[in-house]
């Protein structure tokens, strides 16, 4: 195998993955790869049911987001559904000095990142297009164009270097997020080039949730994604993305490396896209009934409450506080959501330039000396 | 200090002093470490700030762009040269998807203050993709600027102004031009603002828009012209986007005529938006349309014929005389 010589347990990728809790809920105390890597976690009872916490409130929040596109309150909703362990094990693993790059698709790591999970909601209701300060949050805007951040992250991770904040325990990384479709990319590879060229602190997060949109990976490639990682110079690992242990084990393995100098590490998290690609998408056009039912089997929530329970590490109660509190964030962030006023038309000419532009302050007189000649009446 | 320097040596003068002047200032791009650059722009800049400050990349241009946005988010003015004019589309995404919308999407969050450098134009022989004018599918682009130098005082100053600006700034540099030779005032101020168009010959009896390597074209049609008792005006755009036609405008409510010349195809070209707002702001004083100068709508000739595809002296003059029979 390829990665992992423990147990990993029933229906695993061909090569296998790092796995340190399977579907049942078993714990696997630690996975040793064929490279000699020995991924394991040493969480206290606390620390497995706020991971727990953060998977149940990051997929109650992606289930309100779901509803409020439906009622037509947003324009398009991009879910994560699946894809909890993988987002949550990964924003987890990261330091507060860590600056992580997006997809649209990242709302679950955003809310590690102790961010107000309302922020990328003025992106997918239409009032904005989804602004805020990366270096204030550590959480760049998301990118819709696929795989144009990885190169970003590439560049900061290369002025993280240049800046000298590698080296130690201390050291600053990046992680670039992205899909099984965006390894197609030119840029993505470029960005591999790169990062390995310039030994850049940096973890590219690749969430192989086997579709992009309607194309399987199939389509995306020849060989498992995390050997592509071989050809340009630095490791690869694939992890059970839907084993929130593991990646968070892998994540942060790969993320101390990167911090201490180490240069960069492909990590393929192996997870699935339980819902459609947007709430644009119909999966049922190119995928059967059968493969989705054999996935909700692999259920990242369902394993830890499985594991907890067993290890009674918690019980109903807890269960019953964490779906509360979860429905309750998910209610105030719907009622903010609605509470989002449209923007003043005119500031449709704001923030073009920093230095601003002639013509486009020319443009916003005539818009509102135009707009103005209508004042009484009904237009 | 005064000097005579070529356009291309008052560039990496301009470019040696933005590095001195901001530690976070870094040049990037394919050969400008060792080798200083096809061109010898960054020639010895290297050498003097080491390999972190200008930096040899791998070659790939979308990679070249890219990595300088998240450079810029991180706090450094990247400095990105893209080698020739032809080989800046396989960076057009990260240009004009990424740089562009920055600021705009991140609400005001996000200063993205790279310059990206292309020689462009053609005149010097080359094979295809070395001699092409894409600015207009720049100028096109809201959120970045785009300007052009045409002498080698604006070189050094221009390019300067380009990199301490914070807004994105895609800056052509007229390649045929970067031999010739004028006066730079290396420790003065620049005389005019970046985003400044500048008479750069005074006439009465039609007004010459040209940027970049037209402009000389352009004063040498106006010295013809001269030997003909023709005053033609040559005003230098410099700023490509915004457009600051204002002396433009008041130049040609005093002439009456007007020629756009650039080397680019005229169909949608920059003369085309250039043509429609004198024709807005002057109609009046119009005499004659506004005419275009310009290269013609093919793909960019072989060589041996590319004489007959720029604007050139008797091109000009061919459009000013048709502004007086019109």
């Amino acid at each position: 195998m390829a990665n992992g010589e423990s147990e990993v347990g029933a229906d695993v990728p061909a090569g296998g993955f790092v796995q340190l809790l399977t579907p049942d809920g078993e714990r696997v105390d630690s996975v040793t790869t064929a490279e000699g890597t020995t991924y394991t976690v040493d969480f206290s009872d606390d620390e497995y049911r706020e991971l727990y916490r953060d998977l149940v409130t990051v997929r109650r929040l992606d289930t309100e987001a779901t509803a409020l596109q439906r009622q037509g309150e947003l324009g398009i909703w991009a879910s994560l559904l699946g894809q909890e362990a993988a987002q949550v094990g990964s924003g987890r693993a990261l330091r507060p000095q860590d600056m992580a790059f997006p997809t649209y698709r990242e709302h679950g790591v955003l809310y590690t990142r102790g961010i107000d999970p309302i922020m990328p909601f003025g992106l997918f209701r239409g009032v904005d297009q989804g602004g805020w300060d990366p270096n204030e949050f550590k959480f760049n805007t998301y990118t819709i164009v696929i795989g144009s951040q990885t190169l970003h992250a590439t560049g900061y991770a290369m002025g993280i270097t240049m800046d000298g904040k590698t080296g130690g325990p201390d050291g600053e990384a990046v992680i670039a997020y992205f899909g099984d479709g965006a390894t197609s990319q030119g840029e993505v590879n470029e960005s591999f080039v790169w990062s390995g060229v310039f030994h850049a602190p940096i973890v590219f997060f690749c969430q192989n949730n086997q579709y992009a949109i309607s194309e399987p990976l199939e389509r995306q490639t020849r060989i498992p994604l995390h050997r592509r990682a071989d050809g340009y110079g630095f490791p690869g690992v694939r992890v059970d993305g839907n084993d929130v242990l593991a990646t968070f084990a892998v994540t942060r393995a790969a993320l101390d490396n990167a911090r201490q100098g180490q240069g960069p590490t492909l990590i393929e998290a192996y997870t699935y896209r339980m819902g459609a690609h947007t709430s644009s998408d119909d999966p049922t056009r190119y995928r059967i009934a059968s493969e989705v039912e054999s996935w909700q089997a692999k259920d990242p929530i369902l394993r830890l409450r499985t594991f907890l329970t067993k290890q009674q590490i918690a019980d109903d109660t807890f269960f019953a506080d964490v779906d509360d509190s979860a429905k309750s964030l998910a209610l105030s962030l719907r009622e903010r959501v609605l509470a989002m006023p449209d923007p003043q038309p005119v500031t449709l000419f704001d923030n073009a330039y920093p230095n601003g532009s002639p013509e486009v302050d020319a443009q916003r007189e005539q818009f509102v000396a135009y707009h103005a000649a209508f004042e009484g009446s009904d237009h | 200090m005064a000097e005579t320097l070529t356009l291309g040596k008052a560039l990496n003068h301009g470019l040696r002093r933005a590095l001195e002047n901001d530690p976070k200032v870094i040049i990037m791009g394919e050969d400008v470490g060792k080798l200083g650059g096809v061109f010898r722009i960054t020639d010895g800049l290297q050498k003097d700030f080491g390999e972190d400050r200008v930096i040899d990349t791998p070659l790939a241009e979308a990679g070249i762009v890219g990595t300088a946005v998240g450079l810029a988010i991180r706090g450094f003015r990247p400095v990105c040269e893209i080698q020739f004019d032809g080989f800046v589309f396989p960076a057009y995404n990260q240009i004009v998807a990424q740089v562009a919308k920055m600021f705009y999407r991140s609400n005001g969050n996000v200063r993205l203050p790279i310059v990206i450098r292309i020689p462009y134009g053609g005149g010097i022989g080359a094979v295809e993709h070395h001699s092409e004018s894409p600015e207009a599918y720049f100028a096109h682009t809201p959120g970045l600027k785009v300007v052009t130098c045409a002498n080698p005082s604006d070189a050094y100053h221009m390019i300067q102004q380009a990199i301490s600006s914070d807004d994105p700034v895609v800056f052509f540099e007229p390649k045929r031009r970067y031999w010739e030779k004028g006066t730079v005032e290396l420790d003065r101020p620049a005389e005019a603002e970046l985003h400044a168009s500048r008479i750069v010959r005074e006439g009465t009896d039609a007004t010459i828009l040209a940027y970049g390597p037209m402009v000389r074209t352009a004063l040498d049609a106006a010295t013809a012209g001269a030997e003909d008792g023709r005053h033609l005006e040559v005003i230098d755009l410099r700023t490509l986007s915004p457009l600051d036609l204002g002396p433009a405008y008041e130049s040609v409510r005093r002439t009456g005529r007007c020629v756009v010349v650039h080397e680019a195809p005229g169909n949608l070209g920059l003369g085309s938006e250039i043509a429609a707002r004198i024709t807005e702001e002057c109609f009046y004083s119009l005499e004659s349309p506004v005419l275009r100068v310009t290269g013609y709508d093919v793909p960019y000739p072989a060589a041996r014929v590319e004489e007959e595809y720029l604007p050139d002296l008797d091109r000009v003059l061919d459009a000013v005389d048709r502004t007086f029979g019109w």
